[in-house]
């Protein structure tokens, strides 16, 4: 009997979870309907039109969905250069020895620090150097953004990456040794293409975490509702631009942007899934 | 008369784990050409430490420490490139472990590939031939190469791994336990194998089973502590141990 009660309590907990999510694909979808019909749900994911005036408003997402596919895109390009070493690092080369054993508690701090911190961080301190450089005249743009984003997922990267190249068995690169093998050929050609799919897995889940990243992309990438032109103009993310108007917004607007949340979502609920999966298949092989 | 020059001679040989123990303590042998040597002894008495000192195994862990000599066609060993030495003596190990994400015919030529040598398509397809004849897996694969090596017995895993080892053309191959994860039958398979490659390759094989040692070697170690107890004609030693250490392993007293 107690066993039962136990049973039915755990399953009602368990339950929440999807109830919850349930929810939240709900609200989304009820309310971005008003955006998605006025428009029509293809002219609204390829219009780049943002304008409030009065009996001629006109909604699309296509800047924001550039802007937030942007800033991910060279976040990961500028995050490999360091992640990827550090994992190697961590997960060959010093494996189980102290000196690894701190640098990866010192790339899991990076992943503690408040968003909030690295955008302040970004502001005073980045967006000076790259006016200095010249690079923008204003400093803030998807350049600047890019460059902290990276440095946010590094941690998720590199840590998730070190465990995939820990699990390589040692069997196989001793063998590879015994055939004469260096050190840098076991890493290139038997290390990589055993953890390759694990390393890659890693990579998706930190675009995961990118894509969704807002407070930090609000502080620096400019907050314009135009399609930025080059890297090192302005723009806007999705996460941006509901965090900038959600509070002034209603009715068309309040909608459209409640849309690019549910467009988020997908994108972000999409990669988060192949990385999963692939996570999956790389350990059971 | 003076004796054929041993292609491998242990001077005086020790491993230390650690500043305080000593896991092969001065062992002393001259190994032949062409013959099958086996390292016996109870689990932990260094039979698989000593193997691997051959081919600077220990090399890749900065706490072990290797001292004496080991001499290879008269060099010694310790004071070579372990590059170099691992590709002149050959390893197999105790679990078969073909590389997963190469085929089979890859697998066969993978000591050229981490080396970085390149083979046209002719030599390659010749190495693969010869390799998998001489480990007798060429009738049962040759129309399955482009496979993953994986996806064989743990026989066939087995025999791959030799003939990984082989394509190499070692001067001496190293095998520890390398029938130990297998079935009698594919055991069978791999010591018939070694009594025909002994012509072309002195091998140096460490096994738990005594049986094996006296089906298919020509000289026996006997390993008790990290110490060589006893080293001589594996006849003899069956029959008369001198040692009474030997004696009592042999026949069951110890284990």
């Amino acid at each position: 009997m107690n066993d039962k009660l136990y049973k039915i309590l755990l399953f009602a907990a368990a339950l929440i979870m999807p109830i919850v999510c349930g929810g939240v694909v709900y609200a989304l979808v009820t309310d971005a309907y008003d955006a998605f019909e006025h428009f029509g749900f293809f002219k609204f994911l390829t219009s780049s039109e943002w304008s409030y005036t009065e009996g001629a408003e006109q909604y699309g997402a296509l800047p924001f969905i550039t802007g937030t596919l942007m800033t991910t895109l060279l976040a990961l390009i500028f995050c490999i250069p360091f992640s990827f070493p550090v994992a190697l690092f961590v997960g060959e080369y010093f494996k189980g020895t102290k000196v690894a054993a701190v640098l990866s508690t010192v790339t899991d701090l990076l992943a503690g620090i408040p968003s909030i911190i690295y955008g302040l961080w970004g502001f005073y301190t980045l967006r000076p150097i790259i006016m200095a450089l010249n690079i923008s005249p204003q400093g803030s743009g998807v350049l600047t953004a890019s460059l902290v984003l990276a440095i946010m997922i590094i941690p998720y990267a590199a840590s998730l990456s070190a465990e995939f190249i820990k699990m390589v068995p040692n069997d196989l690169k001793e063998g590879a040794y015994s055939l004469g093998a260096t050190r840098a050929e076991v890493i290139r050609k038997i290390v990589f293409p055993v953890a390759g799919s694990g390393i890659f897995s890693s990579y998706i889940l930190a675009i995961g975490r990118a894509l969704g990243e807002t407070m930090t992309v609000t502080m620096l990438i400019g907050n314009t509702n135009n399609i930025p032109d080059s890297i090192t103009s302005t723009g806007n993310s999705m996460a941006s631009i509901i965090a900038n108007q959600f509070g002034e917004a209603d009715d068309l607007r309040l909608s459209s942007l409640i849309a690019i949340g549910l467009i988020l979502f997908l994108i972000t609920a999409a990669i988060n899934m192949v990385g999963k999966i692939m996570i999956k298949r790389a350990r059971i092989s | 008369m003076e004796s054929v020059k041993p292609i491998l001679e242990f001077k005086k040989t020790c491993v230390s784990y650690t500043k305080q123990t000593m896991a092969v303590k001065y062992v002393s042998a001259a190994i032949e050409r062409n013959t099958i040597t086996a390292i016996m002894g109870p689990s932990g008495c260094g039979k698989s430490t000593l193997l691997r000192a051959v081919n600077l195994m220990h090399n890749l862990y900065p706490n072990i420490r290797v001292d004496g000599e080991i001499l290879l066609n008269g060099e010694d060993i310790l004071a070579m490139e372990p590059i170099d030495v691992r590709r002149r003596v050959g390893m197999v190990f105790q679990r078969p472990a073909p590389f997963p994400t190469m085929s089979i015919y890859d697998n066969v030529l993978s000591g050229f590939a981490l080396n970085g040598i390149k083979l046209s398509k002719a030599e390659k397809d010749a190495t693969v031939e010869r390799c998998l004849k001489s480990v007798a897996l060429w009738d049962e694969v040759k129309d399955v190469l482009n496979k993953k090596g994986t996806f064989l017995s743990g026989g066939q895993q087995q025999r791959l791994c030799i003939a990984r080892a082989l394509a190499m053309k070692p001067d001496v191959l190293l095998m520890d336990e390398p029938t130990s994860a297998l079935d009698p039958i594919a055991t069978k398979h791999i010591e018939e194998l070694l009594l025909e490659l002994q012509k072309e390759v002195t091998i140096l094989i460490v096994t738990h089973n005594m049986g094996q040692a006296k089906r298919i070697s020509s000289k026996s170690m006997f390993m008790y502590l990290g110490e060589l107890v006893e080293y001589g004609d594996t006849e003899t030693m069956f029959n008369n141990p001198v040692d009474e250490r030997t004696n009592a392993y042999l026949t069951g007293k110890m284990g």
